[in-house]
């Protein structure tokens, strides 16, 4: 492995880990509620009682971000195992399969990927109504075609190596050469593609926390303490700059995570 | 002219579907759009008459048909709150969004461009390795948190911009530098792979053996060779830069479409709400398209697969 490959596969292991630890441990390291509110001290600069400060109801932000971690990672992991299953099942029915059943497939792929995805994720919440699972619903639907795409891609090519034909010609059924010969020489594909995955879907999650169509009010979300903060930038900016890092660092890690998992399974490059 | 013609021919089963899913969209309210929309308190003879007016109690197919039939006529309903057409709240929205999203593209290239090339250049040097970090936190950095962090630093502390709202050029580059921040990471991304490609090509070294300068050779010679994957992406990325507005238009006041949709979306107003999807995904189709056969006029190779 490159050095350069080493240094961002574990600077980013290392923020996506301690973000995970942080947010798995969430009670634990938070004493406070993050309900809990002190209104008396709201707008609390960052303190040693309070590390992030108090926010304009006079609740802990670090609290409030750590299980804000929660959330955005709870969400982005359902989306993206949502979303890699149906992609990885329809991709290797249109790959395999071939013929009609791609057509149609494709063709509808085409249809929902010609749609921007935020903006079909924000519309669907909007009409859907803020709810965790909706959030995860909305994102997704828009989210899946793009691991099927891949998948198709590589099935189409994968399926003409000798190898499997070889299994074809041994009497091997469909299921069981996706599964047994085709699935893993994709994985470490879909695996980048589902890394950098994880980085647009927490941005995409927290935008819309942020527009206040993500999860319930009394949800504590990276994107919704963001919101609150914008309007106290003047007396506290404390509010908007822990949640905005905490979603830097760990978008940043899922990046850095993705580039060099990519360089490591695929040297070529 | 036959790759134009299929290409989009192409489009329209897309676009077809694309206002299909738009039509859908108030179904998926659930229970009852006109309850949500006018709330506990409204009156049975109210409600009714809303649900006539959207022709919410026809069946389905219906519905269906007279979205269409109001498409052609360029009619996208009515606004509830302001009981104005919506196309003509859309329209007097969009140049607001337009002039963002173009500010936003140019500021990308002008950022994303230069620095993909000096990258390419001292590729694997200290020089190259700072500007892909620096690449790396762009892409990373949502415009919710870089818009009010840069209206902390630039609009309250040091008062050099107006916080919000639009108006002259001191208004748009905040909002401009915000919208682009991502972009130009990923045009600096594209141009770097782009120009590393071209570099390997033989013209370059006629040209430096003709003894044109290392700027010439590089801006002139390989970026203009470079550019296609470039256009290309900033095609593509027009359409993240649409939909982005929506939340960038809200952090500063920006009266665009974006400012619109979301109100909408507040009042619960879903015709207004259908009509910005709809016109802004098929500004997205449309540019999509328009990006592909710019591509084939200017590769052949296209045209003829």
């Amino acid at each position: 492995m490159k050095l350069g490959t080493k240094v961002r596969l574990s600077l980013g292991g290392l923020l996506v880990g301690l973000i995970a630890v942080a947010a798995l441990f969430a009670p634990a390291l938070s004493e406070s509620d993050p309900s809990l509110m002190a209104l008396a001290q709201r707008y609390s600069p960052p303190s040693l009682a309070h590390p992030f400060g108090l926010d304009q109801n006079g609740a802990d932000v670090f609290a409030q971000v750590v299980y804000g971690a929660r959330i955005s990672l709870y969400v982005s992991v359902t989306v993206i195992a949502i979303s890699v299953s149906i992609g990885l099942i329809v991709g290797s029915i249109a790959g395999y399969k071939g013929g009609w059943a791609d057509q149609i497939l494709m063709r509808f792929i085409d249809m929902l990927y010609a749609f921007p995805g935020f903006l079909l994720a924000l519309a669907l919440v909007a009409v859907l109504g803020p709810s965790v699972n909706n959030l995860i619903l909305a994102m997704g639907v828009t989210s899946w075609t793009a691991y099927a795409r891949l998948v198709r891609g590589e099935v189409l090519h994968l399926r003409t190596r000798e190898y499997v034909m070889g299994a074809v010609a041994m009497g091997a059924g469909p299921v069981r050469i996706l599964t047994r010969h085709i699935w893993p020489n994709l994985i470490g594909l879909v695996v980048v593609q589902a890394t950098f995955g994880m980085a647009g879907t927490i941005i995409t999650e927290s935008g819309l926390s942020f527009l206040g169509l993500g999860a319930p009010p009394s949800v504590p979300t990276w994107g919704s303490l963001l919101n609150a903060g914008r309007r106290s930038l003047i007396e506290a900016p404390h509010i908007s700059l822990f949640p905005g890092l905490a979603i830097l660092c760990l978008v940043f890690g899922f990046n850095l995570l993705g580039d060099g998992l990519r360089d490591w399974l695929n040297p070529r490059r | 002219m036959t790759y134009l013609l299929r290409r989009l021919v192409m489009t329209l089963p897309v676009l077809f579907g694309v206002i299909t899913m738009t039509f859908l969209l108030i179904h998926f309210v659930p229970g009852d759009p006109v309850d949500i929309m006018l709330g506990d308190q409204a009156s049975a003879m109210d409600k009714q008459a809303l649900r006539q007016e959207l022709g919410l109690d026809q069946p389905l197919a219906a519905q269906y048909g007279n979205f269409w039939s109001g498409l052609l006529r360029l009619d996208l309903g009515r606004s509830m709150q302001s009981k104005r057409p919506v196309l003509e709240e859309v329209a007097e929205r969009l140049p607001a969004t337009v002039e963002l999203t173009f500010a936003a593209m140019l500021l990308a290239s002008l950022i994303g461009l230069p620095l993909g090339v000096i990258a390419a250049v001292r590729r694997r040097g200290w020089v190259d390795r700072l500007i892909l970090f620096w690449g790396w936190l762009a892409m990373s950095t949502p415009g919710f948190f870089l818009g009010p962090m840069l209206i902390l630093v630039f609009a309250i502390e040091l008062d050099l911009f107006p916080v919000s709202e639009r108006g002259g050029l001191e208004h748009l580059i905040l909002p401009a530098v915000t919208l682009a921040w991502s972009l130009s990471s990923v045009l600096m991304q594209t141009t770097r792979a782009s120009m590393i490609e071209v570099a390997k090509e033989d013209y370059l070294n006629t040209a430096r053996a003709k003894g044109a300068s290392p700027f010439r050779v590089w801006f002139k010679h390989a970026l203009g060779n470079a550019l296609m994957p470039i256009i290309t992406v900033l095609g593509l990325q027009f359409g993240a830069l649409l939909t982005g507005t929506v939340i960038i238009e809200t952090i500063y006041d920006w009266p665009g479409l974006g400012t619109l949709l979301f109100q909408g979306i507040q009042q619960r107003n879903y015709p207004l709400v259908q009509g910005c999807v709809l016109f802004t995904a098929c500004i997205y189709v449309l540019v999509n398209v328009a990006t592909d056969l710019a591509y084939a006029a200017a590769n052949p190779k296209v045209r003829l697969s």
